[in-house]
Parts: C-alpha cells; sequence; structure tokens
C-alpha cells in the first residue's frame, strides 16, 4: 500500500532522497515532466504547455527526525532534534541511525535510580542518548557518525474504526493524496511540487513556488487533531473522522478568502464531511508559496492526524478520502471553467 | 479629512479581508488617478504618472487591522477566538467585535480567571445567541471580527479604531487628491495583511520594482503618564523613522526627508521605535533591494480600539508626501 512504504521511507529536512525515489517512481507514469531542483524539490508535471490555469499542488516530502551530534567514550550517542519534537515522547523509543540503519533505543536515567525531584520533570533533550550496544567510542563510531539521523521504527499498521498508524503522516499523507491526484485527467498544467525542509521553516516551497509561478496552489497537509483526553473542546484543532480540514488561518497564512469559501461549496454540494481547521497555530508550506514574486492564491487541505510529530500517529482513512474526494472535485471544477473560457 | 477618517476608521477589514475597505479608497481616490488596479492578495494599486525624468515612488499603506477569528462555539451559543496580529490581552474584556454581517458580540473571562492569569484561551464572545444552532446563523467558525468602536472627533485630535492604518490610508487619499503634476511618478499602494507579516506589501513590491519605497504607518508616542522613553510627542509633527525591528531606514531616504520638511516649514521629529515594523521591512528588501523609509503618524494607545491622533501631524504626513512627491531625487537613490 502507497501510505504504507511512504510513511516508511525516511527522509530528514535536507535528506529526502529515499523518499524522493519512492515518489519519483510512482509519479513517472502519470507526469509528462518529472524534475528536481537545486534544493531537492520534486516536480511532476502535466500539461507543461497547455493553457489554463497553472495549478500546483504541494505536499512536503520531509518528517522530524533526531541528529546524532556527539559520541560518548562509553559509545553512546547524544542527539537534537531536526524540526519539533516533544522530548517527552522519546524515552524508550526505537530508532534507526545512519545510512547502516542502525537499529537503538532512546535511553535515560531509569526511575530506581531518579532523585525525587528528578521524577516530577520529563528528560530533557540533553538527559537522553541513543543506545546502540557500543561499548566504546570507537566501536560506535565504525557504525555511526556525527551528523548521522535517527529516524523511529514503527510500521504502518491498521487500527481498529477504519484507523491507521504510522510515523511521519506529517507529510507523507499530503504525498500520497497528490500521487493519487496526478492521476486525474485534466487538460490545464497540473504540477504536483514535493517539498524539501518544511519542517525546519517552509524552505523547499518557496523556491518551488518561484520556479512553477503557479496561478493557484493547493496545500496538501497532515495537520493536528487534538480530540484527545484531558483537552478542552474548543482547544482541538481537528477532530478525526470529521472530514478533511481546510484552513482559515495560521501563523504562515490567511488563505484566498475566495477559494476557501469555494471548497466549503463545493464539499457541500458533494456530500464531502469537512471541518474549518479551529487553531491559529502552525505554519506550513502555503505561507511562503502565497508571497512567492507577485503572490499566488493559495488554500491548505489537511489530513486530521493524532499525535503528530511523534513516533506513531493516529489517521482516520475516511478523511483521507476525504481531502481526495474534495480535491479531485475542485480539480475537475477548474476543468469546466477552463473548458468554458 | 475628517469625514474621510471617520469613514476609512469605521469600516471592516481584518488582515486578508480587506476588500470592504479598498473597495471604499478605491471609491474616494478614482477620479485622481491614473490607473487603478488589484492583485492576487488584494492590494489596491493606484498610480500617478509623473515627468520622464522623475523616478518611481512606492507610498504603502496598510489596510487591514487586528481582530479575532472564530475558532469554537459551544453547545449555548458562546465563541471561542484566535488573535489576528496583535491584539493586547489587557484591552479584550468587555470590549465588543463586529463581523462582516454586522453581528456584535461582548468580549468577557471565564468565571474563575485571575486577572493576572487572563490569557485568551479563557476569554469567550457572547452574541446573544442561547444555543450553538441559534450563533451558527449568524456566525461561523473560521469567521474573521473586527474591535468595534465609532470615531470620535476631539477638535485637533480624534479617536477611532483602526487608526493603524487608516490614518496612512487617509494622508495617501488625500495626497493623490492634492497632487495634480507629480515630479515623480506615484504609485500609492493600499496593501493588506501587513499586521500579520508586511504580507501584501512583499507581493507588491515585487511587481512594482519601485526605486523608492516610503512607508506610512502610525508609531507609538512617549508622551503619556509614566510613558515608556520615547522621543515622539503627539502634535510635535510627521515622524521621520530613523530604525525599527523591520527597517534601517535607508541614511539618504531619511535625510531626503529631513530636507523636504525644513525646506517647506513642516513640523518634523525624528523617530526611533524600539519594537515593531512597517510595509518598509518588506518593500526594501525586494529582489535586489529598495531604498526604503518610513513616514510616521505619531498615534497613543496603538492597538487598542482607542487609538488616537493630531490632524495637524495627518496634516504634516500629506504636506510631506506632497513634497516627496516633487523632490528631485537624481542622485540620491
Amino acid at each position: 500500500m502507497l501510505l504504507a512504504r511512504l510513511t516508511e521511507a525516511n527522509g530528514a529536512p535536507g535528506q529526502e532522497h529515499e523518499v524522493r525515489d519512492l515518489i519519483r517512481a510512482e509519479v513517472e507514469p502519470y507526469a509528462h515532466v518529472v524534475k528536481t531542483d537545486a534544493l531537492g524539490n520534486l516536480f511532476a508535471i502535466k500539461n507543461p504547455q497547455a493553457p489554463g490555469p497553472k495549478v500546483m499542488i504541494a505536499a512536503h516530502m520531509d518528517e522530524v527526525a533526531l541528529m546524532i551530534v556527539g559520541i560518548d567514550k562509553d559509545g553512546y550517542l547524544k542527539f537534537r532534534p531536526i524540526g519539533g519534537v516533544d522530548p517527552r515522547i522519546l524515552v524508550a523509543k526505537t530508532v534507526v541511525v545512519g545510512k547502516k540503519k542502525t537499529p537503538g533505543v532512546i535511553g535515560s536515567k531509569p526511575i530506581h535510580l531518579q532523585r525525587p525531584e528528578e521524577r516530577e520533570k520529563p528528560f530533557t533533550i540533553q538527559e537522553m542518548v541513543i543506545d546502540i550496544g557500543a561499548k566504546s567510542k570507537e566501536e560506535a563510531e565504525k557504525l555511526v557518525k556525527l551528523g548521522d539521523i535517527a529516524y523511529f521504527t514503527t510500521a504502518y499498521e491498521e487500527l481498529a474504526g477504519g484507523r491507521i498508524k504510522a510515523k511521519a503522516l506529517d507529510d507523507r499523507v499530503g504525498c500520497a493524496l497528490a500521487i493519487r491526484l496526478l492521476q486525474e485527467e485534466v487538460s490545464f498544467p497540473l504540477i504536483a511540487a514535493f517539498t524539501v525542509q518544511e519542517e525546519v521553516g517552509l524552505r523547499g516551497a518557496g523556491v518551488a513556488a518561484y520556479q512553477v509561478e503557479p496561478d493557484l496552489a493547493l496545500v496538501l497537509e497532515g495537520t493536528t487533531a487534538s480530540d484527545v483526553p484531558g483537552t478542552d473542546e474548543h482547544r482541538q484543532a481537528t477532530s478525526l473522522g470529521e472530514g478533511p480540514a481546510i484552513t482559515v488561518m495560521d501563523r504562515s497564512v490567511i488563505p484566498h478568502p475566495q477559494l476557501v469559501q469555494e471548497l466549503f461549496a463545493l464539499a457541500a454540494e458533494k456530500g464531502i464531511k469537512v471541518q474549518a481547521r479551529r487553531s491559529t497555530a502552525g505554519g506550513t508550506d502555503a505561507g511562503q508559496i502565497q508571497l512567492s514574486k507577485t503572490g499566488v492564491k493559495v488554500a491548505v487541505i489537511s489530513v486530521p492526524c493524532r499525535y503528530i510529530h511523534s513516533p506513531a500517529a493516529v489517521m482516520c482513512k475516511d478523511d483521507f478520502e476525504g481531502a481526495y474526494q474534495l480535491v479531485k472535485h475542485y480539480l475537475a471544477r477548474l476543468e469546466e471553467r477552463a473548458g468554458l473560457s | 479629512m475628517k469625514a474621510i477618517i471617520k469613514q476609512l476608521t469605521e469600516a471592516f477589514g481584518p488582515s486578508g479581508y480587506e476588500t470592504e475597505v479598498v473597495g471604499l479608497i478605491q471609491e474616494l481616490i478614482q477620479d485622481h488617478v491614473d490607473e487603478l488596479r488589484t492583485d492576487v492578495l488584494g492590494n489596491l494599486i493606484a498610480v500617478k504618472h509623473g515627468s520622464k525624468e522623475g523616478k518611481r515612488i512606492m507610498l504603502a499603506a496598510h489596510t487591514d487591522e487586528i481582530g479575532v477569528v472564530i475558532t469554537y462555539i459551544d453547545d449555548n451559543g458562546f465563541l471561542r477566538f484566535a488573535p489576528i496580529g496583535g491584539v493586547g490581552i489587557t484591552t479584550l474584556v468587555g470590549n465588543r467585535v463586529r463581523f462582516a454581517n454586522g453581528t456584535i458580540g461582548v468580549i468577557y473571562q471565564e468565571g474563575k480567571t485571575e486577572w493576572k492569569e487572563l490569557a485568551l484561551d479563557k476569554l469567550f464572545i457572547d452574541i446573544g445567541a442561547v444555543s450553538k444552532e441559534e450563533a451558527e446563523q449568524k456566525v461561523r467558525v473560521g469567521e474573521f471580527a473586527i474591535f468595534h468602536r465609532e470615531f470620535t472627533d476631539l477638535g485637533n485630535r480624534l479617536i477611532a479604531k483602526s487608526m493603524d492604518d487608516r490614518i496612512g490610508c487617509a494622508v495617501l487619499i488625500e495626497a493623490a487628491r492634492r497632487i495634480t503634476q507629480p515630479k515623480n511618478t506615484l504609485y500609492f499602494v493600499f496593501t493588506t495583511q501587513e499586521e500579520v507579516g508586511l504580507r501584501g506589501a512583499r507581493t507588491a513590491a515585487y511587481g512594482l520594482e519601485p526605486d523608492l519605497g516610503l512607508a506610512l504607518d502610525v508609531t507609538l508616542t512617549g508622551d503619556m503618564p509614566e510613558a515608556r522613553r520615547m522621543a515622539v510627542t503627539l502634535g510635535q509633527g510627521a515622524a521621520i523613522k530613523v530604525k525599527d525591528s523591520s527597517l534601517i531606514a535607508h541614511p539618504r531616504v531619511k535625510d531626503l526627508l529631513v530636507k523636504l520638511c525644513e525646506a517647506n516649514n513642516i513640523p518634523y521629529q525624528m523617530e526611533v521605535l524600539e519594537r515593531g515594523g512597517t510595509d518598509a521591512g518588506a518593500i526594501h528588501l525586494t529582489k535586489a533591494g529598495v531604498p526604503a523609509g518610513t513616514i510616521s503618524i505619531p498615534t497613543r494607545y496603538v492597538h487598542t480600539p482607542s487609538e488616537m491622533v493630531d490632524l495637524r501631524d495627518v496634516q504634516a504626513c500629506v504636506d510631506l508626501v506632497l513634497a516627496a512627491a516633487q523632490a528631485d531625487l537624481a542622485g540620491i537613490i
């Protein structure tokens, strides 16, 4: 299954090659042009020379991960997060490190050795290590070098209730949507941009939009679902199973009001369940794309994911399908309009 | 000019949803400029052509204002919200908001909240609905609102919401109406989304590639009781920006503005703003760079629903824009 292969592939910001190779093979049958740029963004283009609106669908390939920044004399690896990682979720998770995919475990001082005051507060990143079993610095250095990336090892699995669990759903879920949408028959130029380095500051998307010069861009994302115990209802950004979320504002962007209205109206017309994203926190590639050159119409459509930026996120398959249907119908609407003009 | 300021400051225009303000400005300015257009981000660009030897000046004032966006509606019809732009929490409790369709609501705090624990997620908006269903007839999740307040004329001094930056818009409108044959080509740009990160100005400047950029925006003053020290005083003239967090004014642009004030007897004061930014911050970093500066309108109580300006400062800013329109910029930029 595509989403399983995508989420089990590894791609830290700036090191997206494994994900990119996988996507390239998937999109080649459907795109007239497939190319990459200097930052590593991957473009799959349909009808590059056709008239009509130039439509970009964008999803980022990178995921949050850990970078090895030190190896101590006993062979333990020190690390730092790349992108937003909550240190409290890390202890005892399994990882693979570097090109050789050396297995390891995130270790910390065991509870029976902690002083009472230490038990009161969670471990910081500085207090954790990755244990690859090496007994000395020399032994560890044969397997791992500084700058290597550690990834979570979570396998994709189907859960009860039509839900799935995986790592890196942010934003392989968007990549999977874009790959599927590229299979739609359209006559206008459709550019799927698989971007790099979103998690460290929306870096790939800006240069991608600069090259593409789209008339309109739809950013496909995995976003935080906070319908979990202990969260006040009014503080939940999205809920699982309530359909894809449409953004009205976040830290990076206020999407084009008319486009947002069109998407809500289209969803109502086609009977697709959607929700307005009920938080203004977070940012997406849309922030950079909107401000490219003389400006671009953008909207953001997200699949809600619980426990995002953690080793295991949970997503509802119906929400994914809803996002696919919504964008598919929107592309069809653009096709109708292009035909009329 | 007061009538225009009243109209502009009472209009609805939270960041991203500025069309009402833009439409109003379009009406006020269309008979006085050579070209008029809007762009993808909603910026209104009005052009007045200059002479052949003139340069191209982008004059920017932003149309958007701070506000709130609705994030949740509970079963009893109360709304929760997130801020749009720099919303100070101390001005919120008991304040009113207005939605695009005219619905008005009052902001209040959850019962058990101590004043010092006040946070945005402890506040709610009451629009008088008794149920979620009733509330949803008027307002949906994702809808934008502004702080509702009428314009007040105190004589020389005026109070209104969104003086930041409708007063800058008023300065540009007045200047556009009074200039007949400018030496320099003038792009009056009424920008969008300034309050959320100087966004409209960025794409507008990219398209225009001006020789010189000038933002017209409000600045703080240091003349109230126990105020933070700042050498800007209400009523002492146009403020010429030296720096803020978004821009170090180009030295030659700053000097030019000072010289124009001296030559035309325009009252002015120098402004160093320690925190805050204007559209000039986005303009000066466009493409290969644009020399830029800011003409500021001294304003008390910025980002509250009662922002106060002095009409004499506003006039001084208009005069300075008129002088810049006719200035010989050869050798300066």
